[in-house]
């Protein structure tokens, strides 16, 4: 077997050893080098595994057995369109984001803590990687929980004395949700008798709607819906984004409630199968009720936030709800949707939380606790941080779906699908939920380029190249991809294609 | 009916009461420590959920010899033993960072602390930080 065949094991397992490496070697430079390599690694595997999927042709799939036991008795690492697309967002923006942590934590973390951040960072990583490629119920709770606990540990790095109560909301709600999970997984495996989804689902239709099966979906819902923070059940996200060290919210922001989602995907469209979801449940309603909840509700309450890195994150809650819209239409539209949205999302969002974290670190003395980025910090930032400012309203833009963004192609998709079930309320309720994005990134604009600067404070420079160039390389792809879709588009398109007629 | 038919979902009973027992703990209690305890009761149900149904009574543990027919599944134990790790690895993060807690607010109760975050909010003249 040449290595090519491997890359579905190598892709968790780089980064895995990475973590103990990072800790044996105490000392933040080496430790940041053996990380940064092995995303790098990561990203390439990933990339390799797109192309391969690319190159089997329609509705092909690596099957990878640990241990050379094949499925269902081994464990089964498995990818396919969706699940590739979603590694490349994964150790994309892990990628990017560790080059910038080196001069973004030095202000924020203690350096005696700089290699634990790594071995940290490396885990959560591996931790979501993990959870996209596995074809195994239990496996996804085991890298659920190692990509949480690392998470926790990163929110607590924090300086603010509020991360640390942040990092324990945040405990308390994931572990519930990740309970929920495993109690929806057993009673599928109760019912079944066996652990790897592809063999589940074709035992699930004999049974589809027993009570158990019902009960394990309904645990599920719950459980997922927790990590991925969708309307009312999203307390722990905001705290948790405001107070994280500046380079943890925009990979969190990222990546972990997006491989959520894809969680979500794989069990209603590949495990318990379109009828039983979205045909005999009332599902398909609730969601969309919670999810123009998210739009209006959180957008709305993300208007009044006086924090630009809690403004961001109730926008992200907001941004939720756009994904799981789409999901609740059942279409190929609106599921292709739900997917460019999830990329095109973490990529604005990365974009605008990585140039926030510029500020914070530009806005410091060398040394000092960085002041919060408050609106009252941030008057006339535009004429002493020009980049990052035009970068934010980029990334706001697309936010909004501006036409020209990513964004756009989302938004476009989920009217399409909204117009092909004939709800033309939808199209109406998505057009203003985006006028609600337009306020929030308003009044950014508003204080940033239309208030004077305080006497004194108008000298200071840009933010270091170290952290604009990771920041505008995602700015850049924001456009890139808002013009050129065949990479994200086409992706999604693809994988909604085969998810939705046979769940594969 | 005899005993045994009585007994046959005293498991699932007792998961159920644990379950909501422990959920219940982590919503109703403001301090830290009675909230990760909760939640450790709350994950101690779903061992006893895989758990249970795995034993058969009078099998073995699955070794091939010609004197068993009947053995129990072992694959739940084997995912449980996981889930444990999990758990205690759960409660020891959680731990931790409670006494950083406790450092930081000099207090692990929930009201007090939120209570210190708003006036240090208001200390600094922005309502919400």
């Amino acid at each position: 077997m040449t290595l090519a065949a491997h890359l579905p094991a190598l892709q968790v397992v780089l980064p895995l050893l990475a973590a103990p490496v990072a800790v044996l070697l105490r000392r933040g430079g080496l430790a940041f080098a053996v990380v940064t390599a092995a995303a790098w690694a990561a990203f390439a595997t990933a990339i390799g595994l797109w192309l391969q999927i690319g190159q089997g042709g329609e509705g092909h799939v690596i099957s990878y057995h640990i241990g050379s036991w094949p499925p269902p008795w081994g464990i089964e690492y498995r990818v396919d369109r969706l699940s590739s697309f979603v590694l490349v967002l994964v150790s994309g923006m892990a990628a990017l984001v560790l080059p910038y942590s080196r001069s973004s934590i030095a202000r924020e973390i203690a350096p005696e803590n700089h290699y634990l951040y790594y071995a940290m960072f490396a885990l959560c990583l591996t931790g979501l990687l993990g959870i996209t490629i596995t074809g195994d119920a239990f496996n996804i709770f085991v890298f659920l929980e190692i990509s949480s606990l690392a998470t926790y540990v990163l929110i607590a790095l924090g300086r603010d004395r509020r991360a640390l109560t942040a990092a324990y909301q945040y405990l308390i709600m994931g572990s519930i949700g990740a309970t929920f999970i495993v109690i929806g997984i057993g009673f599928l495996y109760l019912m079944t008798g066996t652990l790897n989804l592809a063999d589940m689902a074709g035992r699930l239709g004999a049974i589809e709607s027993s009570r158990p099966v019902l009960v394990a979906l309904a645990f599920l819902t719950v459980g997922i819906s927790l990590k991925l923070a969708l309307f009312p059940l999203h307390q722990w996200l905001p705290n948790a984004y405001t107070h994280a060290p500046s380079a943890v919210t925009a990979f969190l922001a990222a990546t972990a409630t997006k491989v959520s989602v894809y969680v979500l995907i794989r069990f209603y469209f590949s495990v318990f199968g379109e009828s039983l979801v979205f045909d005999q449940l009332p599902l398909p309603q609730v969601m969309l009720g919670l999810s123009l909840c998210a739009m209006f509700g959180a957008s709305f309450v993300a208007i009044f936030q006086n924090n630009l890195k809690r403004l961001f994150a109730y926008s992200s809650v907001g941004q939720m709800g756009y994904i799981t819209l789409g999901l609740s239409f059942d279409s190929v539209n609106g599921l292709a949707a739900s997917i460019v949205h999830l990329f095109n999302h973490g990529i604005a969002k990365g974009a605008i939380f990585l140039l926030i974290g510029g500020i914070v670190a530009a806005s410091a003395a060398r040394g000092a606790v960085s002041p919060a980025p408050t609106f009252a910090n941030l008057a006339g930032l535009a004429k002493r941080m020009p980049l990052t400012c035009f970068g934010i309203v980029l990334g706001g833009l697309s936010l909004i779906g501006v036409p020209g963004t990513a964004g756009f192609i989302s938004k476009w998709y989920l009217i399409l699908a909204a117009l092909e079930k004939g709800q033309w309320w939808l199209v109406g309720a998505i057009l203003l939920s985006s006028l609600l994005a337009v306020a929030y990134v308003w009044r950014f604009v508003e204080v940033a380029y239309f208030r004077a600067a305080p006497p004194g404070q108008d000298a200071r420079g840009e933010a270091s190249p170290a952290l604009l160039i990771p920041a505008w390389l995602l700015v850049a792809a924001t456009i890139w991809f808002g013009l050129d879709t065949s990479f994200s588009l086409g992706s999604a398109l693809d994988a909604a294609q085969h998810l939705v007629r046979t769940g594969r | 009916m005899n005993m045994a038919a009585h007994f046959s979902h005293f498991s699932y009973i007792v998961t159920v009461l644990l379950m909501v027992a422990g959920l219940f703990i982590v919503i109703a209690r403001g301090n830290l420590i009675k909230k990760l305890i909760g939640l450790s009761v709350f994950q101690t149900s779903v061992y006893l959920l895989y758990i249970a149904p795995g034993k058969l009574i009078g099998g073995t543990a699955p070794i091939l010899a010609p004197q068993f027919s009947v053995y129990s599944n072992p694959l739940p134990h084997v995912l449980i033993l996981t889930a444990i790790v999990v758990g205690v690895a759960t409660l020891a993060l959680g731990l931790a960072i409670a006494v950083r807690i406790r450092e930081a607010y000099d207090s692990i109760e929930e009201d007090e602390i939120l209570a210190l975050d708003h006036t240090a909010a208001d200390a600094q003249g922005n309502g919400s930080p």
